[in-house]
């Protein structure tokens, strides 16, 4: 009965479903706008003090899912816990959860104090509580000398610390965040992102995080979760996405620049190989082990930066001679185009490497490195 | 076996409540708004056209005569005559409103020098109403005082220009002071819609070396289709409602020569008596309006969908 | 002369030429000057027929600026002037509007904009379709509907009094100023709503708290839009009210058409313009926020 630690956080990777105590839970969830499907039969479980990120392209239904854990979207169907406690047609106020957006939303006409304090006031909390919660949000956050100015007054950055106080002087266990950095400049952006994780390390929140950011999500969270279509495609920690990815359209989602493509068949006898054009790649020591069943049409993709060169390349179980089509140097990589099997492919090279275009040079990989993926279903094999 | 446990507390479900108490507020708000609709837009209406079939004379009856009203109202020369005019006017209008309102507006907005004032004095007419409007211009279409005699004590003696003491040109009398009182207003929705045109497309047409009166009328009013339209709908929407103009300024004579259907209705439900032909009259005005709104409404929207 | 040759030599010298009068903008601006004119002119014409006496009226120009400023038509039009028996002049006419006024633009404001924050941030089920109803019904010319409205109004008890007509400008006002206030908080960013919400404010709570401090200026040109509309109504002043409550307009046409004694056409214009007053001052008062009103009120109808 008892978990350590460790194993713990095991279980939370690979079966979500058996969460000692789930934060936040959903249920069956559907919603529809009219007649277009936007979740469907959606579960997730939470864990308490965990950091979800859900991690998507526009349009996958991940703000959807926000709002409606939040109450401001009623929802078609389904239920939604949080804490244990059945909230699918409470008011967003009485949920527990505080909710950090994208565009700051600060009432403009109240002072930082004011945007602070306005749901406390609405709660009917008394003064003196209201007073100390809002400096200790101000206290963490360093915005106290801001208290007494206007939004309007405030640079970007400062607009979101205030709209991430506004969350926590609720005292609530559940943070939502719809895309909180999005409206900020790159390298402002970077440091909020330290400063979220800092605040999730130091605060134990469950914290579920939206984003189309693929390094916020990585570098944020305890797991993540790719939406497409409504649907969550795939539901674990970073590592394992990026190492692991369950089909194609996440294994193209995650990583940049993206994974190569290559389209073939894949042949089974003696030697498993994967057949492409003229080419021919070994899969012996695939990483996988689904080989056996599916043999047939698919897609093989190799990651940029797992394709390697020169003597490495030579090494390696498949290789093949490439001429380099386009050098797009980027400091401290050197992206590199050229052709395999007739796909462009994109190659990461190190960024001192003084290759030119029109060169011919050696590439190659190994096996384990590869995914392979059914072209009809698109998963992997 | 704790992890179940703890499952089975919070896996109740909860019934969604009902429907008609959730967002209470937002419903008793908008009272206002569905009584309106319903009984005044809605019930008015469909009392007035189901009236119109009756022989209600002081008082509404339901004594159903089958198209009776209809029949005199067509065979009513005074009718006639509104409609006649109504049309003129309607057509005049339409067609001058828009000249005259997308012209100005693109001098407007040729990056010109006092433009605010310019547009200060082009649009003050559309605040005053159509009393003062029609009062004004009746004093200054007066032929023993206004216009006529001022040109003939410049010697020209034989210079006629009476419009509202002559039958057959009295409607254009009406007409110079309708467009005097609504084409600015027509010049600002035009102006707003050569604001909303991409800065870019000028430099684009300069680029080409395209001339300014072929751009606008080859690619700057094409991109203004909604503008035009909706300018369109406005202007007829109003025409159909023009009464106090009229009013003002000629009490609809000379005789009966610039009498409209607005002034027909008004003069047939509360002076004449006559319900009936009021009703009738009426619908045969919101006829119009629907025969007009119907290809609006499926060009607006119709084609939206498409696209 | 050794010093202009020297500047005028081959090469460009000196600022660019400036084309101030060139042939384009000379015609531009001249015909932009001419237009003005025509819409200028009635203006002019009513101040300057206000202020001379019948005589000078009787010789000759319209247009010719009196010789000798008189204000007493002006005090005969607001004082003196008779509709019927009536001589207490246009005063009467312009209290009662004043008293219309009032209520019917409160009213009609708070209605509407209390609707479309309900439609633009509170959508129910059906909401759309009686808002439809409402939009289409703005283009029902109001013939067709003011007799069954004088029946309703009878049975409400209503029928000839103040808040009869408050009534109906309230309810005819409704289209135009609800899709007004409506897209003006829908363009509103829907995260401030949100974070409200989570933060435990209500519908009225958002209304008045958040809401009302950001939307002044849109409640200006509500005000701007009806108080010119409701003040220069005829055709509902004319039916739903009797003759010892009729706005201004109303009173203006019983003095002006009256075909009782002899025409004072200063008095006429005097009665016209003080008519016209409130409408102007606003106008020139508002300046852009009359311009954005009606052109959002209509670009978006």
């Amino acid at each position: 009965m008892g978990y350590t630690s460790e194993n713990l956080a095991e279980i939370a990777i690979d079966t979500p479903q058996t969460l000692a105590e789930p934060s936040v839970r959903i249920k069956n969830l559907d919603l529809n706008f009219g007649s277009v499907k936007v979740l469907q039969n959606l579960n997730l479980d939470v864990g308490k003090g965990e950091f979800l990120v859900l991690l998507g392209s526009s349009g996958c239904g991940k703000s959807t899912l926000l709002n409606c854990i939040a109450g401001l979207l009623d929802v078609s169907g389904g239920q939604i816990f949080i804490n244990g406690k059945n909230v699918t047609w409470s008011e967003p106020s009485e949920r527990g959860i505080g909710m950090v957006f994208q565009s700051y939303a600060l009432y403009p006409q109240m002072t930082v104090e004011g945007n602070l304090s306005f749901g406390l006031k609405n709660a009917r909390i008394p003064k003196e509580e209201i007073a100390k919660r809002v400096a200790r949000a101000a206290e963490i956050l360093q915005i106290e000398p801001l208290l007494k100015r206007k939004p309007s007054a405030l640079s970007g950055g400062q607009r979101q610390r205030v709209a991430i106080g506004r969350a926590l002087v609720r005292d609530v266990d559940v943070f939502l965040f719809d895309e909180p950095l999005s409206n900020l400049d790159a390298k402002l952006r970077a440091d909020l992102r330290v400063e979220i994780k800092r605040l999730h390390n130091q605060l134990d929140n469950t914290m579920i995080y939206v984003t189309h950011d693929q390094v916020e999500a990585m570098t944020l969270a305890d797991r993540i979760a790719i939406m497409k279509g409504g649907k969550i495609q795939q539901l674990a920690a970073p590592g394992e996405i990026y190492n692991r990815p369950v089909n194609k359209y996440v294994a193209g989602f995650i990583g940049s620049p993206s994974m190569n493509f290559l389209q073939g068949n894949i042949q089974t006898g003696d030697t498993d190989v994967f057949l492409s054009g003229d080419v021919s790649i070994p899969l012996a020591g695939y990483a996988f082990d689904g080989l056996g069943r599916s043999p047939g049409k698919a897609w093989l993709g190799i990651r940029p930066e797992h394709i390697l060169t020169g003597a490495e390349a030579e090494a390696a179980p498949f290789n093949t001679q490439a001429v380099i089509e386009i050098v797009e140097p980027m400091g401290s990589d050197t992206l590199v185009w050229t052709q395999l099997a007739g796909e462009r492919i994109r190659i990461r090279m190190d960024g001192q490497s003084d290759v030119r275009e029109g060169d011919t040079i050696t590439i190659g990989f190994h096996a384990e490195r590869v995914s392979l993926f059914d072209e009809a279903t698109e998963n992997r094999i | 076996m704790a992890i179940a446990e703890i499952q089975g507390q919070s896996t109740e479900d909860v019934r969604p409540p009902v429907r008609l108490f959730r967002n209470l507020n937002a419903k008793i708000a908008s009272i206002p708004m569905i009584m309106t609709a319903v009984f005044v837009f809605i019930g008015c209406t469909v009392w007035t056209i189901v009236h119109s079939f009756t022989k209600s004379r002081l008082l509404p009856k339901l004594d159903f005569v089958g198209l009776d009203q209809y029949e005199r109202l067509w065979g009513t020369r005074r009718w006639l005559v509104s409609i006649e005019n109504l049309a003129i006017y309607g057509i005049c209008s339409l067609v001058l409103s828009l000249v005259i309102g997308f012209t100005l507006a693109a001098l407007l907005d040729r990056k010109i020098r006092f433009e605010n004032t310019f547009r200060t004095i082009l649009l003050y007419p559309f605040a005053l109403s159509f009393i003062v409007t029609g009062l004004v211009w009746q004093w200054i279409l007066n032929p023993d005082f206004g216009i006529q005699s001022v040109v003939r004590g410049w010697g020209w003696e034989s210079f006629t220009f009476d419009p509202l003491y002559n039958p057959d040109i009295v409607i254009f009398g009406i007409l110079i002071a309708g467009i005097w009182q609504g084409s600015g207003f027509i010049m600002v929705v035009m102006l707003a819609g050569l604001r909303g045109i991409d800065e870019e497309i000028w430099k684009a047409a300069r680029v080409d070396g395209i001339p300014t009166w072929k751009t606008y009328i080859f690619v700057v009013i094409p991109m203004m289709r909604p503008v035009f339209v909706t300018a369109l709908v406005l202007i007829t929407s109003g025409i159909v409602k023009v009464y106090d103009l009229v009013v003002a300024q000629t009490s609809g004579g000379p005789g009966i020569a610039s009498e409209v259907p607005a002034k027909y209705v008004y003069d047939k439900m509360f002076q004449a008596q006559n319900l009936g032909q009021g009703f009738a009259a009426s619908t045969m005005m919101l006829l119009s309006v629907v025969i007009i709104l119907i290809p609006w409404a499926y060009l607006e929207f119709g084609g939206k969908k498409r696209g | 002369m050794a010093d202009t040759t020297a500047q005028n030599g081959s090469e460009p010298w000196g600022p660019k030429p400036r084309k101030r009068f060139s042939r384009k903008n000379i015609m531009l601006y001249g015909t932009l000057l001419m237009v003005s004119i025509y819409y200028a002119l009635p203006l002019y014409v009513m101040i300057v027929t206000s202020l001379k006496g019948m005589p000078e009226i009787r010789m000759g120009n319209v247009f010719g600026p009196p010789m000798e400023i008189t204000f007493e038509p002006w005090v005969k039009a607001w004082a003196e002037a008779c509709t019927g028996i009536n001589c207490d002049g246009l005063s009467r006419g312009f209290w009662n509007s004043v008293r219309i006024l009032v209520p019917s633009v409160i009213l009609s404001i708070a209605v509407a904009s209390v609707n479309g924050y309900a439609l633009a941030n509170w959508k129910f089920k059906g909401a759309d379709v009686f808002f439809t109803i409402l939009i289409l019904g703005a283009f029902i010319p109001y013939q067709v509907m003011i007799y069954p409205i004088v029946i309703l109004l009878r049975e409400l008890g209503l029928y000839g009094g103040l808040w009869g007509l408050v009534l109906v400008h309230t309810i005819f006002g409704m289209p135009i100023l609800t899709l007004l206030f409506r897209n003006y908080f829908t363009a509103m960013p829907e995260e401030l709503f949100k974070a409200a919400r989570v933060d435990g404010a209500g519908f009225w709570g958002i209304y008045f708290r958040i809401m009302l401090p950001m939307s002044l200026p849109i409640f200006v040109v509500a005000m701007i839009l009806q108080v010119t509309g409701i003040w220069n109504d005829f055709l509902f002043g004319v039916i739903y009210t009797k003759p010892d409550l009729y706005p201004m307009t109303v009173q203006l046409n019983n003095i002006v058409n009256s075909v009782q004694g002899v025409k004072e056409y200063n008095v006429n214009m005097a009665a016209t313009l003080l008519t016209g007053l409130v409408p102007l001052v606003i106008y020139f008062a508002s300046g852009k926020l009359f311009v954005r009103g009606i052109a959002a009120g209509a670009v978006k109808g």
